[in-house]
This record gives structure tokens, C-alpha cells and sequence, in this order.
């Protein structure tokens, strides 16, 4: 009888792939946070002086908000001041100007990611912004993006070089006030990915940017801003990792995406933080706002997500719905394996008329895994015949792990059609033994049967990112039975 | 292989569930190119027995030996059995959601390939296949694409089983209860499909309550098991006994 539950127990035994640290000279910031450390940051990036004061009145508010509590989430108390909040690798001054500027050991690092930034070595139609703690070491195929009037480049430097675009949309989706992460990465954000798509273009390429955590006891802010202009369209893709440390790190992002008319941004990420280890220990905690707003007619924004890192995963990308007939997509995979916890979800906000939005979740839960789905699903007054269909799907390994939904909806128009569907189900012992019968191994039936559960988010992801997130999921859940 | 060689050997085989022992000392032999039925009232440990040699964990052996071709069944893991040549045709077939017929069967076809030294097939090879054998169990031309079982109605199910046999092409093939559920139609068109597996190198169990099946599968033996063990063995004609007798006619003189 216990053999039972042992068999649907004990699939999660594999080491962590990406869990190295490189060795680098790494210049940081003393830990804690005070005005003297955000003028220190802002000053090493040399901003200009509206910068400063936003991130100081970001930090005003912050000391006044209070650690969100709603999340079905438990963890120890962080201690704000025990973190460094800036960290870079030494090797260059005032941002990467070309990759032989790169040290090689950061293209190491990446190249052991599987993210080698030579371009002539990439996957032909990516580009990629590798930010490495705090800063941004590397942009590929910057020349060719170019040529369109593609702008993507590190954060930093877009504060540098396109001062007007970032000042008329930065902070215009999440506001400092938003909530106490988006506040304190206000204050403190260090670097990231900006870009840009003009009137009419669509992007040749994948935009990408890898996040790598490799300080100790650091934190990662970064700041995402992706505006699409009238007609134009990109499709972003999000990697990142951590090395395997006892200590919880955390990382608190802010993503705003701003599509105008007709435009269409699709958003995929592939989060696999440190998730720490099967006893819980370590692991990244992903505290992070991610709002695209749908600010012209028929503009669409689309984020699809599989979330299989992380100690703790809090986000919630939304999307405004404000164009009429705009178009809001969410598809997630969460994975909870071990002692992870997740809650994750949307906000669909529809305020034009007609918009339509489109919720697909899919949660995991095997190991001691908590994973909750939370969204909400508000259609204002204006939102005459908007819809919304939302879907959410629990998936349970064994008998130690949770799956929750709280789904809210609030609707002010009587036109709104709105509908909610949700399963739960488990991956049994006796799917396993048919499978095995028919001489499938057990960590093959439980790959195939998860991949099978998340196949309509899989769909959603770019091609080779697809095949990668199936791999992943295959590795997250390994030793959640056996 | 050839007719007359050994494929199954079960000798004194005491097994049970959560503490409850079913099979109190089964002896049975099978030789290749022979098709056994095992017969016998509820509880009588028909589904042990078949669950036993599938290799169902929560099933405990106590006693005795099972060799399946020269080799210790009961050492081995079930997907090891499953490579080796056993196959359980379900009497209740799990449903799969998400994982198609084709996916989930060109993924089992191809590790019993990968086992026995062959290519795999690759997936224009694997559909010209199923396809070809899809048409000898009347199944719809939809059938690859829906997820495993989900949604099958009863006949469905077993015909899946089948259709999965006859893909795989076990050495010994287990049918558990397979006619329970049908109707005339589907029992017939299941009927044909198993004794298509009817081959000199292999070999066939049929655990059934009901003789009916055995109208359309004609068995070489059939046993009939009563608490634990067999009590009798014979030709098909037992079959026809049992039916006109009832099984009351074999257990009441055992007390």
C-alpha cells in the first residue's frame, strides 16, 4: 500500500543543470537600501536627474507599503537590508559596445547556458540581450535590427541613447505605486531589455533576453519595456537561471508592454530560477509584475509562460485591455515539484469595446508542491461585448502536493459573456502501470502525460522554445515518481 | 519457436492484495501456438493472476515460480515484461487525457523495437501501420487523434486493447475479461482481431466469466479456477459444460 504512494513519490532526483557560479570580479554595492544607494546606483549609470528622482520617489513609497500577504505562499520574512541590490561583472565601463569587449568568461557562462552570443554561433533569427546580474554584457544582431529601426538594447542604454521613448513610457503600465515589488524594483532596478518596433514592422527576428543571477546575496531588478508601434510586431522570449546556493535570492523584475494600434506583442518565457532543493533549501524567490496594455484598436498582446524554477513564484502578467477590440492572451504551465510554491495567474482588464481575452492555465503540482492559479477577470462599464474564456487545468503528482484556484470576476456591463472552466486531475498509478504495461518507462509516461496536459500552452511558444520547455518539464518532474 | 516450446510456466504460484492471499498454489503451462482459457466465478483470482503477471505492484507473490520463456517473470519491472513480449489486454483501460492513440502507441511500439534490436519507426512508417490494422477492428478514421481511451464508449476500450496487441505483437498476449461490455457486434470484430494473434510461436491466455467469448475464440484448453487455484482442466467442451452446469457444479463437492 505505501509502495503506492512511494512510486508517485520519488521522481525528482536530478541536479539542477545550470546551478554553476562563475568565477568573476564582481563590483557591488554595500547591502541594504537607503537614498545613498540608489543615488550610488543611478550615478554608477550615470542617469539623468528625472531618473533619480523617480526611483527616489518610488523608494518613498515603498518604505511605506507593506510585504503583499494575499498570495498562498509561505516563507521566512526577507530582510531588505541584508540584500545587495547592484552587482556587475569589472570588465568594462559604460555598456557593451561589441563582443570581443565581452569577457570570455561571461561568454563561457552563457555558452554553458546554451546561449552562445557569437552571433554567427546563435540560432539564426535570434536576437539576445544577456544581462548577467545587474547589467547587460551583451546585445546580438543589434546592426541588423537596425536597418529596420528595430531598437533593442540593454536598459541602461536606451536611458542613454533614446531618452523620449523611455521617459513617455516607462512606468505608463506599472506605476511605482502599483504594488511593493514593482515600488522597491523602481527604485532600485539596475538594467534590462528595451525595445522598440516602429510603425509597420514586423520583426524579422525573436527578441530574447537571458537573465542570469551569479552574485551571491544579490538581488535582480531588471526593467522591461517593449513598446510596439502602430502595425508593428515582435515576438520576446525570456530565459533565466541561477546557481544552486542554500540561500534564498530575490527577484523582483517589472515588464511593461505597450502595443498601439494594430499591433500585435507575443511575450513567452521560460523561468527556470534555481527552484532550491528537495528539501526546500535555497532556491530563487520570483517576485516579479509583468503588465502589456493594448492601448490602440485590434492591438493583441500575448503572454505565454512555463514557470518550472523558483523557490516561490509570484506573477501575474495582465493585460489592459483599452484599444477596442483588442486581444489579451494568457498561457501558462506552472510546475511546483519539491517544497516549490507558486501563485501565478492574470489580470484581464477590459475597458474597449469588443475586447476579447483568452485564459489557458496549467498547473503541476507532484512533490510537496503548492500551486495555486489566481486571476481576474474585470470588465468595466465601456466593455461593451467583451469576452473572456478561461480555462484552468490542475495536474497532481501523489499525495503531498496542492493545487488551488481563486478565480475573480467582476463584470459592470450586462453584454460581457464571460466563462470559467476548471479540472483537476491526477496522474494515477494506474495511467503509470498501463503505460508500463505497454513497455513505457515511468518517467516517460509521466512526461507524456504532462506534455499532453500542457500541450495548448506548448503550442502557444515559439518553435525551438517549445522543444526546450518540453524538456524542462521532462527534468523538473524527474523523481516526482519512480 | 516452435509449436510445442515452453512460453509460460507457472508452478505453485500463492499471491494476494493488502495482506489477502487470492491465488493459493496455480500451476499452468502454456506452450507456443496454444490459447488457454481460464474460467471461474467472481473472486476466484482471474484478476490477480493476470495482474500478477503484468507485474501490478501492489500485488504481492508469496510462493512459487512464474518463468516466461526460460527467464524469472517475476523479477522483472513491468515495462521489462511488457519489452519481453507480455501483453495485458485491460478488462478496464485507464483513459490518457492529452496523450493520443498515436503518440501513446508509436511511443510503446518503438521501446519494444528499441528491446528487440529493431529501428524505430518514424511517424509516416508508424501511421501506414496502425492505419492498415485499424481497418481490421472497423475503428474510425478520428480514432489516432483522440486521446487514449478518453471518451471511449465500452466496445472502444477494447477494441483499443486489441488494436494495441495487434500493433505490438506480444508473445503472450493476456485478455482480461475483454468481452465483458460488448455487444454481439463488437465481440465479434474483437473476436477476429485476437485470433488474427493466433500464431505458432505464439500464445494466448483468455480470462473470461463468460463462456460466450469462447464461442468466437475456440480455446485449446480451458481451466476453470475456484478460490485460488485450477480444479479442472480440459478441452473446449468444458467450456460448454460449465455454461450448461454452472461453476456450483465443480466447487460444491469441494466444500
Amino acid at each position: 500500500m505505501s509502495d503506492k504512494n512511494d512510486i508517485i513519490e520519488s521522481l525528482v532526483k536530478k541536479e539542477y543543470k545550470y546551478g554553476f557560479y562563475t568565477d568573476v570580479e564582481t563590483e557591488t554595492v554595500p547591502p541594504g537600501l537607503n537614498e545613498d544607494i540608489i543615488r550610488l546606483i543611478s550615478h554608477k549609470k550615470q542617469e539623468p536627474e528625472w531618473l533619480l528622482e523617480w526611483r527616489l520617489k518610488a523608494y518613498h513609497q515603498w518604505i511605506t507599503m507593506k510585504i503583499p500577504t494575499w498570495a498562498k505562499v509561505k516563507y521566512q520574512p526577507i530582510d531588505f537590508q541584508s540584500i545587495v541590490y547592484y552587482a556587475a561583472p569589472k570588465t568594462r565601463k559604460a555598456g557593451p559596445k561589441s563582443l570581443e569587449e565581452v569577457d570570455p568568461k561571461l561568454l563561457e557562462t552563457y555558452e554553458k547556458l546554451g546561449i552562445p552570443l557569437k552571433e554567427q554561433e546563435r540560432l539564426a533569427g535570434v536576437a539576445v540581450d544577456a544581462v548577467f546580474d545587474s547589467v547587460s554584457v551583451a546585445t546580438t544582431f543589434k546592426e541588423k535590427l537596425a536597418e529596420k529601426g528595430i531598437i533593442f538594447c540593454a536598459f541602461s542604454e536606451a536611458v542613454r541613447e533614446y531618452p523620449e521613448l523611455v521617459k513617455k513610457y516607462l512606468g505608463s503600465v506599472v506605476p511605482y505605486t502599483d504594488n511593493f515589488y514593482a515600488a522597491l524594483n523602481t527604485a532600485v532596478f539596475s538594467d534590462g531589455s528595451f525595445c522598440y518596433i516602429p510603425k509597420g514592422v514586423r520583426c524579422p527576428m525573436e527578441l530574447s533576453t537571458y537573465f542570469r543571477i551569479n552574485a551571491s546575496s544579490t538581488g535582480q531588478f531588471e526593467r522591461t519595456l517593449i513598446i510596439a508601434d502602430e502595425g508593428a510586431y515582435v515576438s520576446y522570449l525570456e530565459g533565466c537561471t541561477a546557481p544552486m546556493r542554500d540561500e534564498n535570492q530575490l527577484h523582483a523584475a517589472v515588464v511593461e508592454l505597450v502595443a498601439l494600434e494594430n499591433a500585435e506583442i507575443k511575450y513567452s518565457t521560460v523561468q527556470n530560477w534555481y527552484p532550491g532543493d528537495e528539501l526546500g533549501r535555497g532556491g530563487i524567490y520570483n517576485f516579479v509584475t509583468k503588465r502589456g496594455i493594448c492601448k490602440g484598436k485590434n492591438s493583441k498582446i500575448s503572454w505565454t509562460q512555463v514557470e518550472t524554477g523558483s523557490a516561490i513564484t509570484w506573477k501575474y502578467p495582465s493585460v489592459i485591455l483599452q484599444g477596442d477590440n483588442s486581444i489579451g492572451e494568457f498561457y501558462s504551465v506552472a510546475v511546483t515539484n519539491n517544497y516549490q510554491q507558486a501563485d501565478t495567474g492574470t489580470k484581464m482588464i477590459h475597458i474597449g469595446k469588443n475586447t476579447r481575452s483568452t485564459i489557458v492555465s496549467k498547473g503541476i503540482s507532484a512533490g510537496h508542491g503548492q500551486n495555486s492559479y489566481r486571476g481576474l477577470v474585470k470588465v468595466a462599464k465601456s466593455a461593451i461585448n467583451a469576452r473572456n474564456f478561461s480555462q484552468c487545468d490542475s495536474l497532481l503528482i501523489g499525495n503531498k502536493c496542492g493545487a488551488h484556484t481563486f478565480p475573480y470576476i467582476e463584470v459592470r456591463t450586462p453584454t460581457a459573456n464571460v466563462e470559467h472552466e476548471a479540472t483537476t486531475s491526477k496522474i494515477g498509478e494506474d495511467q503509470i502501470f498501463y503505460c508500463n504495461q505497454r513497455g513505457v518507462s515511468t518517467q516517460d509516461a509521466i512526461n507524456m502525460i504532462v506534455n499532453g496536459f500542457c500541450k495548448e500552452v506548448f503550442r502557444e511558444l515559439p518553435m525551438e522554445f517549445a522543444v526546450e520547455a518540453q524538456k524542462l518539464l521532462g527534468v523538473s518532474l524527474e523523481g516526482s515518481v519512480g | 519457436m516452435n509449436n510445442g516450446q515452453i512460453i509460460l510456466e507457472i508452478k505453485n504460484l500463492h499471491a494476494g492484495i493488502e495482506g489477502k492471499k487470492i491465488l493459493k498454489g496455480l500451476n499452468l503451462t502454456i506452450k507456443a501456438g496454444e490459447v488457454h482459457a481460464i474460467m471461474g466465478p467472481n473472486g476466484s483470482g482471474k484478476s490477480t493472476l493476470s495482474a500478477v503477471l503484468a507485474g501490478k505492484s501492489e500485488y504481492e507473490v508469496i510462493e512459487g515460480e512464474v518463468i516466461y520463456m526460460g527467464k524469472n517473470l517475476l523479477e522483472m519491472a513491468p515495462e521489462e515484461r511488457a519489452k519481453e513480449g507480455v501483453f495485458l489486454a485491460f478488462q478496464y483501460p485507464v483513459e490518457i487525457p492529452g496523450v493520443n492513440c498515436a503518440y501513446f502507441l508509436k511511443s510503446a511500439l518503438n521501446e519494444v523495437r528499441k528491446y528487440r534490436g529493431l529501428s524505430e519507426l518514424d511517424a509516416i512508417e508508424f501511421l501506414n501501420l496502425a492505419k492498415e490494422k485499424m481497418k481490421l477492428l472497423e475503428l474510425p478514421e478520428d480514432f489516432l487523434k483522440r486521446s487514449v481511451n478518453e471518451g471511449f464508449s465500452g466496445g472502444e476500450k477494447k477494441k483499443n486493447e486489441i488494436f494495441q496487441m495487434i500493433i505490438l505483437e506480444p508473445t503472450l498476449a493476456i485478455l482480461d475479461e475483454t468481452d465483458s461490455g460488448l455487444d454481439i457486434d463488437a465481440l465479434r470484430i474483437v473476436s477476429e482481431g485476437i485470433n488474427q494473434m493466433r500464431k505458432p510461436d505464439k500464445a494466448q491466455l483468455v480470462i473470461t466469466h463468460y463462456q460466450r467469448l469462447l464461442n468466437y475464440i475456440v480455446p485449446d484448453f480451458v481451466h476453470v479456477l475456484a478460490n485460488g487455484q485450477i480444479i479442472k482442466s480440459g478441452g473446449k467442451e468444458l467450456a460448454l459444460e460449465l455454461e450448461e452446469h454452472g461453476y456450483d457444479w465443480l466447487t460444491n463437492g469441494k466444500g
